[in-house]
């Protein structure tokens, strides 16, 4: 017994070691080729450097790229944060038939395959006759988004209690003013959750992006494009680091702001049980 | 105590689907009175708590508050509020914004505002607390800003939806006496709801017993409890001795009826009686028994078995057989004389008193 309850750990350590060395190498290569003097990113490393990072700055087309990527994120967070805000309150507060299947629906994206999904919307857009641009690609963004925003809200909405609202509406509220003073403040961590999830989907996203956009290219259709010229490519490595960076540390608030709202809302339940 | 309505309920069914949470319902409450509502779970006492909020909506039949119909009327358009069994406190506001949270809209001005703040968490005991977040307080606390926050809006009627059903036993008797004690310095009609008698008993004017749906009773504590309608109602207040009985008379408000036990018997013939065969049941309560020591006598008394003994600290249960009785009588005595040391087996004598025994309707 003792032999192999030593022997299990041993072994378990080893192999999460070796599973988050797979996982991460390649992550830790980016930044560290992105401050290699070298053009070519292969060991051992001929001297430290910022000036791939310096030359971002004075690449017009990647500015472009970046303030695309901008208002297409702030778009489509916003978008799908509303609706999930519709949908996440319809789900939670009304008992209607098809409730389940219509969250079904609205989940959906989330497994359907990327390719196929932008294909398809491809067509729509083309049969609306709709010109491709950043609008079509914040559609196609918001589309990706909501099944995020929506989970990530439902559960805000579930957090609290029915009775807050009819306290609220006891004491001379109207249902508008409830809203604003009582559900909202409520579920605002949720809300600030899903519009830096959904931003930080939509600043990565390429499938979508590449198929929906005209001439305008976001980040990731930018980096795609600059893939073919060798000499670009300590420009994208140090651009990929920043898009990490950035989305390592939105995707961190968010999760801070959640679990801060859970604790809030689970400490008020368990004192009320 | 001023005898004018404030709440008139008439008529009033709530159905959902086939089921009637209540039943053509009619209830009158008078102003400044403290009024419960009493009944086991499901008896329709919350839905009716709900329906005079404004959460729920009759039916059919009607309601209004001094003397305004409420029909169509939204919760937040009644000049009644509410104190929510769960209290409802909301978490990202401090005691003193929950307090003031219906207040706002109001528009007083900053200064009526605070005093009426102030004001309120005074009458609640929670002075100096008011910077205190909501997810910083005990249960007890809780249910003051709860109590606060609704009669800062000085409503005509308050509600109180099993306001003390979470709070520990201690706690509980305290809130008793000071919501009883609240209720006579404000002088505002509250109308409770608790599936717990000794609460009911304890705090309030008058009581109306629910079942199924419907009101079985509404009398005052004392009534409610010395004269129950039927074997129900007696039966949820409290412990109740059921002798079955035979009608010898009955005559407008009093009958006459015999049992083996205690002989024939007159009593007053209950609103709800309805005579079924010449059956029926007499009531009495184990603690309007007496346990007939040594060689004192009574004229009115019974004798039979010890069989059972309970002890409970200030006071015995005894379980006494008598012979002619279908089943034992229940007695409660306190300890004073040694009733917790009457063996089981031992024979022994009752006295009761005659005006104790009550006609229950079955």
């Amino acid at each position: 017994m003792k032999t192999l309850r030593n022997f299990t750990p041993s072994w378990l350590k080893t192999y999460a070691f070796l599973y988050v060395i797979f996982l991460y190498l390649p992550v830790i290569f980016l930044p560290i080729f992105s401050v290699n003097t070298s053009a070519t990113p292969k060991f051992p490393l001929s001297g430290f450097t910022f000036k791939w990072y310096g030359d971002l700055t004075r690449t017009p087309a990647l500015t472009d790229a970046a303030w695309n990527s901008l208002l297409v994120g702030v778009s489509a967070s916003l978008l799908s944060t509303i609706f999930g805000i519709c949908a996440a309150r319809a789900i939670t507060r009304y008992r209607f038939p098809g409730r389940r299947t219509i969250n079904g629906l609205l989940m959906a994206p989330l497994v359907l395959p990327e390719i196929i999904v932008a294909v398809s919307m491809l067509l729509v857009m083309l049969q609306l006759g709709l010109s491709l641009s950043l609008i079509t690609v914040v559609f196609g963004h918001v589309l990706i988004c909501i099944p995020y925003s929506l989970s990530v809200l439902t559960s805000g909405f579930e957090g609290f209690d029915r009775s807050l609202e009819e306290a609220s509406s006891d004491l001379g509220e109207s249902a508008f003013g409830t809203f604003r003073r009582v559900t909202l403040p409520m579920v605002s961590p949720a809300i600030i959750s899903s519009l830096l999830v959904s931003f930080t989907i939509s600043l990565d996203e390429f499938i979508m992006a590449f198929f929906l956009t005209g001439t305008e290219a976001t980040l990731p259709v930018y980096i795609w494009g600059q893939l073919r010229f060798a000499a670009k490519l300590p420009g994208v490595l140090a651009l990929g680091t920043l898009l990490l960076a950035g989305s390592i540390i939105l995707l961190t608030i968010a999760e801070i702001v959640r679990r801060r709202a859970s604790n809030r809302t689970q400490n008020m339940g368990g004192m009320i049980a | 105590m001023p005898e004018r309505s404030m709440i008139e309920i008439s008529r009033v069914t709530r159905s959902y689907g086939a089921f009637k949470a209540l039943d053509e319902t009619s209830l009158t409450i008078r102003e400044g009175e403290f009024f419960s509502l009493l009944g086991p779970s499901g008896c329709g006492k919350t839905t009716l708590l709900r329906m005079i909020a404004g959460f729920d909506t009759p039916t059919s039949g009607s309601i209004s508050v001094d003397g305004q119909p409420m029909d169509g009327i939204p919760a937040n358009r009644r000049p009644t509020n509410m104190v929510f069994q769960s209290y409802a406190i909301f978490p990202h506001l401090n005691v003193e914004q929950n307090v003031c949270y219906g207040l706002k809209r109001l528009r007083l001005g900053a200064d009526e505002e605070k005093r009426r703040v102030e004001e309120a968490l005074s009458q609640v005991s929670l002075t100096g607390l008011g910077k205190r977040g909501a997810t910083e307080l005990s249960g007890g606390q809780r249910q003051r800003v709860a109590l606060a926050r609704a009669l800062v809006m000085r409503p005509k009627v308050l509600l109180l939806d099993e306001p003390l059903s979470a709070l520990d036993k201690k706690l509980r008797e305290q809130m008793q006496v000071e919501l009883r004690r609240l209720q006579q310095a404000v002088g505002i009609t509250f109308i409770l709801v608790t599936h717990d008698q000794y609460e009911a008993l304890a705090m309030s004017d008058r009581i109306a017993v629910m079942f199924g749906g419907k009101i079985a009773q509404v009398a005052s504590p004392k009534e409610i409890y010395q004269r129950p309608v039927n074997c129900q109602v007696a039966d949820f207040l409290g412990g109740m001795n059921f002798v079955k009985a035979e009608i010898v008379e009955e005559n407008g408000a009093s009958m006459i009826l015999d049992t083996p036990g205690f002989g024939r018997v007159k009593t007053d013939k209950p609103a709800a009686f309805v005579r079924n065969g010449k059956g029926a049941t007499l009531g009495i309560r184990p603690e309007r028994l007496r346990v007939l020591w040594d060689d004192t006598t009574d004229k009115y008394e019974v004798a039979g078995k010890v069989v059972d003994r309970h002890y409970f600290g200030e006071i015995t249960h005894l379980v006494i057989e008598i012979p002619g009785f279908d089943k034992p009588l229940s007695v409660t005595e306190t300890n004073n004389f040694g009733a917790d040391d009457i063996p089981v087996g031992a024979p022994i004598r009752l006295a009761y008193d005659p005006d104790a025994l009550v006609a229950l309707a079955d």
